[in-house]
């Protein structure tokens, strides 16, 4: 494991409130997963920021072991790990995304 | 669905799951023929699966608890084997 992708994992997941790691981008994701994880973000309206593990391969390896979850996307709020797409669809489904991000983002507003 | 004609990953998924979790309901389902050409697809035709699972080792454990529980199963198929795989865990009762 390289300690370098390891910090630069950690920075990302403590700057950012809502933070997807996902293969490809919003507008073209390249696995159906992350394909559904952006969906359900953009269906509740949330503010959030992606990073596109095929670009980079420490970071590809190194998220699984940071949150020591063999899968991708990896969806983090506050800096905690939330889970993958199937959490993230029974979260939502459950009203419960909607309600992690109401209200630590109007924690966070300002 | 196409139980008479579950591959062998299919069928290994299966002992893997039965052993480590002893579930009530337990549904492997292939999804790789709607992923055929796809990123993934290896040609084996097992590549892509759902699981359904009802096991009383779930109880009183989180979403993110009871997917390792299962990846940890699973073990080395996850890395090596399996590129893609949709978990619904519950327990008893939910």
């Amino acid at each position: 494991m390289s300690d370098d992708a390891q910090a630069r994992i950690d920075e990302l997941v403590k700057a950012n409130h809502v933070l997807l790691f996902m293969k490809g981008t919003p507008l073209f994701p390249q696995c159906g997963f992350s394909s559904r994880a952006i969906s359900i973000l953009d269906h509740l309206g949330a503010d959030y920021e992606t990073v596109d593990v095929l670009q980079d391969q420490g970071i590809r390896q190194g998220i699984k072991e940071y949150s020591d979850w063999p899968t991708i996307p990896q969806l983090y709020v506050n800096g905690e790990f939330v889970g993958g797409s199937d959490i993230m669809m029974e979260m939502y489904e459950a009203g419960e995304l909607h309600t992690l991000f109401a209200g630590k983002g109007a924690a966070q507003a300002g | 669905m196409h139980s008479e004609t579950k591959g062998p990953v299919a069928t290994e998924i299966e002992a893997r799951l039965t052993a480590a979790l002893s579930p009530a309901r337990l549904a492997v389902i292939n999804d790789s023929a709607k992923h055929r050409g796809h990123t993934g697809d290896d040609g084996s035709g097992e590549s892509h699966f759902t699981v359904e699972i009802e096991s009383a080792a779930f109880a009183g454990q989180n979403r993110v608890q009871r997917q390792r529980m299962v990846n940890q199963a699973l073990g080395d198929m996850m890395r090596d084997t399996v590129h893609a795989m949709a978990i619904k865990a519950r327990a008893p009762g939910e």
